[in-house]
C-alpha cells in the first residue's frame, strides 16, 4: 500500500445565507493513493464540486484537515496562503465542465498563463507550452483562438494547461460532462493514458457511472455531503450496497431499464408457482454459465436467460444476468446456495404464485 | 479656397487658424482637456472599476468595506450634474492646483465627472468575465496582477467599447466647460458664435465637434471588432 497523495479529514464545509446554512461537505474523510483514478459520483447538489475544490482550496474549508502531496493545505483554521499556497497549486491541477479558457488568447498563451511562476525558463516557456499541446495531441492548433476550437480540443487546451507544472494530481470536475459520448471518450482515453504515462493521480467528478466505468478505480458516491459509499470500482460494480449506488450502477449498465421490461413481460407476469425470477450478479472468476449448468445437472432446475449483461472494469468482467429459475421450491432454494456458494450473488426479483 | 472662405464665411475667416481665438488653437485646447482629463478621470475610473469587481460579494479579493465606501462614492460623484461639477471643482482648481482658467482650469471638474461615469461601465464590462476563468487563473497558480490582467484582457473589446462612449461623453461636456471659458471648440461655437451671431462660426463649430466624434467612434469601432476573439 503506498502513502496516500491526498488525505482529507473530518472535512466540513458549511455556507451561511441569510436564512439557512446549507452543509454541503458534511465531516468527509478520503483518501486518495498516488496513480489512483478517484470517481466520485453523486447527483447534483450532492457537494461534489465543493468537496473536491477544497483540494486546491478554490474552497476554503470550515474545518477540517487537507493535506495534498506533502502540503498540509488546511489544518483547521490553519490555511496555506499566498505564494505558498500559488506554488502548492502547482502540483495540483484542475480542469473544468466549460473548460473556462482565455477567449482573447491563443491556444499556446493559454497553456502559458500556467508557467508565468514555474521554474521554467522565460525563454524556453513557448517550446514547454507546444511540448504540452503536443502531448495533448493539438500541436497544429497552437496559434488559433479557442472560439476557433471545438468542445473536446478546448478541453484538450485546458487539459494542457492543466499539466503545465508536472502536477501530481489532476483534478477534473465534470470535464466531459458537455461532451458528445464519442468526444467524451476521447477525453478519458486521453486521461486514462496521462495516469498511466505521467502517474499523475486523477480525481474525476461525474454524475455518470458510465464515466467512472470507463476509467476509474475506485470510486465515493456521495449524497447531502456525505460519501455513503466507497471502494474499489470492481467491488462497488459487482456488490453495491447503497441504494443509490445501486441505481447509479443500475442506469449506467441498463439492468434497471431490463428490469422493468421484464416486469412487464408475459412470462413473469404470469410466473408459475415453481419459478422464480432472479438476477444473477457475479465478478472475475466466478462465472455464471458454468454454474447455471451445474445446478441443473444437480437438481434439475433450469435457468431460462432474459438478459444478459458483462462489463469489463480493470480487466475484470462483471456480469449480470436475469433469469427464470424453475424447479421444485426445495431445489430452487439449493441452486440459490449453490450460486452463492460459487461467489455468483442472487438477488430475488419475483416469485411465482 | 481661402478666398471662398473669406466671401461665404467671413467670422469664420476673421478668427483665422492661430492666435487666441484661432480655429487650431480651439480644435487643440479641445484635444488637449480631452486628452488629460481623459486620462486622469480615465485611470481613475479604470482603478475603480477594477476595484468595485474584485472586492464585491464574489469577487477574488472581497472586501466589504472597500467596495461599499468606493461604491458610495462613485454613486455620489455620478449624482452631481457636470454644470454644478464645474462651479465646485473650478474654484478648487484654481486655488489648489493654479491652474487658473482656460483649458487647464476645466481638467479637473472634467476628469472628477469622467471617473463614476467610467468607473460603472468598466464595472459593468468586468462584470461579464465567468467567474470560471478567475477560478481557473487561481487553480493554475496566478497572483493578484495574473488575475487583474486576466479581468483586463478577455474584457479588452468590451472596454474600448465603453472607454469610445466615455470619450465622446467627454468631448461633449469639454464644450460645456468651454462655454463658461476654458475655450476650445466649444467655446467657439457658443461664445463667440452663438453670443455674438456669428452664424457661421457656431455651424463651423458644431461641425468639427462632430467630426472629431465620428472619428473617435471609428477607431473605437474598428478596435473592438479587431480585439474581440470571444
Ligand atoms: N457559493 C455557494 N453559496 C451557497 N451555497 C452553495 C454555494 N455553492 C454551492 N452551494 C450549495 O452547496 C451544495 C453542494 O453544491 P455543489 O456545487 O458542491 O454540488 P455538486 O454535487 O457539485 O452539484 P453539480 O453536480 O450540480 O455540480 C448545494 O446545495 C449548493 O446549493
Ligand atoms: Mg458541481
Amino acid at each position: 500500500m503506498s502513502e496516500p497523495i491526498i488525505k482529507i479529514k473530518d472535512l466540513s464545509v458549511v455556507y451561511k445565507q441569510k436564512k439557512q446554512t446549507i452543509v454541503a461537505v458534511d465531516d468527509v474523510d478520503l483518501e486518495v493513493e498516488a496513480g489512483d483514478i478517484y470517481g466520485i459520483v453523486g447527483y447534483s447538489g450532492a457537494g461534489k464540486s465543493t468537496l473536491v475544490r477544497t483540494i486546491n482550496l478554490l474552497q476554503v474549508p470550515t474545518a477540517g484537515f487537507i493535506e495534498v502531496d506533502g502540503h498540509v493545505l488546511s489544518d483547521n483554521k490553519q490555511l496555506y496562503k499566498g505564494r505558498l499556497l500559488r506554488q502548492a497549486r502547482h502540483d495540483i491541477g484542475m480542469i473544468f465542465q466549460h473548460f473556462n479558457l482565455l477567449a482573447e488568447s491563443t491556444v499556446v498563451k493559454n497553456v502559458e498563463f500556467a508557467l508565468r511562476h514555474s521554474d521554467v525558463n522565460k525563454n524556453d516557456r513557448n517550446k514547454r507550452a507546444l511540448e504540452l499541446l503536443e502531448l495533448v495531441g493539438l500541436s497544429d492548433r497552437a496559434n488559433n483562438y479557442p472560439s476557433q476550437l471545438s468542445g473536446g480540443q478546448k478541453q484538450r487546451v485546458a487539459i494542457a494547461r492543466a499539466l503545465a507544472n508536472d502536477p501530481k494530481v489532476l483534478i477534473s470536475d465534470e470535464a466531459t460532462s458537455a461532451l458528445d459520448p464519442k468526444t467524451t471518450r476521447q477525453i478519458l482515453d486521453l486521461l486514462k493514458e496521462l495516469n498511466q504515462k505521467l502517474g499523475i493521480t486523477i480525481v474525476i467528478i461525474t454524475h455518470e457511472m458510465q464515466v467512472v466505468k470507463e476509467i476509474a478505480n475506485k470510486v465515493a458516491v456521495v449524497q447531502d455531503g456525505k460519501i455513503i459509499e466507497r471502494g474499489s470500482t470492481v467491488e462497488i460494480f459487482s456488490n453495491p450496497k447503497e441504494p443509490l449506488t445501486k441505481e447509479f450502477i443500475g442506469v449506467a449498465t441498463g439492468i434497471n431499464e431490463a428490469i422493468e421490461t421484464i416486469k412487464n413481460s408475459k412470462t413473469v407476469q404470469n410466473l408459475s408457482k415453481n419459478q422464480i425470477l432472479v438476477e444473477l450478479a457475479y465478478k472475475g472468476q466466478s462465472t455464471g454459465e458454468p454454474v447455471i449448468n451445474n445446478v441443473y445437472d444437480k437438481y434439475k432446475v433450469s435457468a431460462n436467460i432474459l438478459f444478459g449483461n458483462v462489463e469489463i472494469l480493470n480487466e475484470t468482467p462483471i456480469g449480470s444476468l436475469i433469469v427464470v429459475l424453475d424447479g421444485t421450491a426445495p431445489n430452487i432454494k439449493k441452486a440459490i446456495k449453490e450460486f452463492q456458494e460459487n461467489k455468483v450473488t442472487v438477488n430475488v426479483l419475483k416469485e411465482g404464485e | 479656397m481661402l478666398n471662398l472662405i473669406k466671401e461665404y464665411l467671413p467670422n469664420v475667416y476673421n478668427f483665422g487658424w492661430t492666435g487666441d481665438y484661432g480655429w487650431g488653437t480651439a480644435i487643440w485646447q479641445t484635444i488637449y482637456m480631452t486628452f488629460w482629463s481623459g486620462l486622469i478621470g480615465g485611470i481613475m475610473g479604470l482603478v475603480a472599476g477594477v476595484t468595485l469587481v474584485i472586492t464585491d460579494e464574489n469577487g477574488f479579493a472581497k472586501n466589504k468595506p472597500v467596495f461599499f465606501i468606493l461604491d458610495k462614492i462613485v454613486s455620489l460623484f455620478r449624482a452631481i450634474p457636470f454644470i454644478i461639477m464645474l462651479v465646485i471643482a473650478l474654484p478648487i482648481s484654481r486655488n489648489v492646483f493654479h491652474a487658473g482658467i482656460g483649458p487647464n482650469g476645466a481638467l479637473l471638474p472634467l476628469a472628477l465627472s469622467l471617473f463614476p461615469f467610467y468607473a460603472r461601465q468598466v464595472q459593468a464590462a468586468l462584470a461579464e468575465i465567468s467567474p470560471g476563468l478567475i477560478e481557473a487563473g487561481l487553480a493554475a497558480g496566478g497572483n493578484f496582477w495574473d488575475l487583474i490582467g486576466i479581468y483586463l484582457k478577455e474584457s479588452r473589446s468590451e472596454l474600448i467599447r465603453v472607454s469610445t462612449v466615455s470619450i465622446i461623453s467627454l468631448i461633449g461636456l469639454t464644450a460645456m466647460a468651454g462655454a463658461i471659458g476654458s475655450g476650445g471648440i466649444g467655446n467657439m461655437a457658443v461664445v463667440l458664435g452663438y453670443q455674438r451671431y456669428y452664424w457661421d462660426v457656431m455651424w463651423l463649430g458644431t461641425f468639427i465637434i462632430l467630426l472629431m466624434i465620428f472619428i473617435v467612434q471609428f477607431i473605437g469601432d474598428t478596435l473592438a471588432k479587431r480585439l474581440n476573439h470571444q
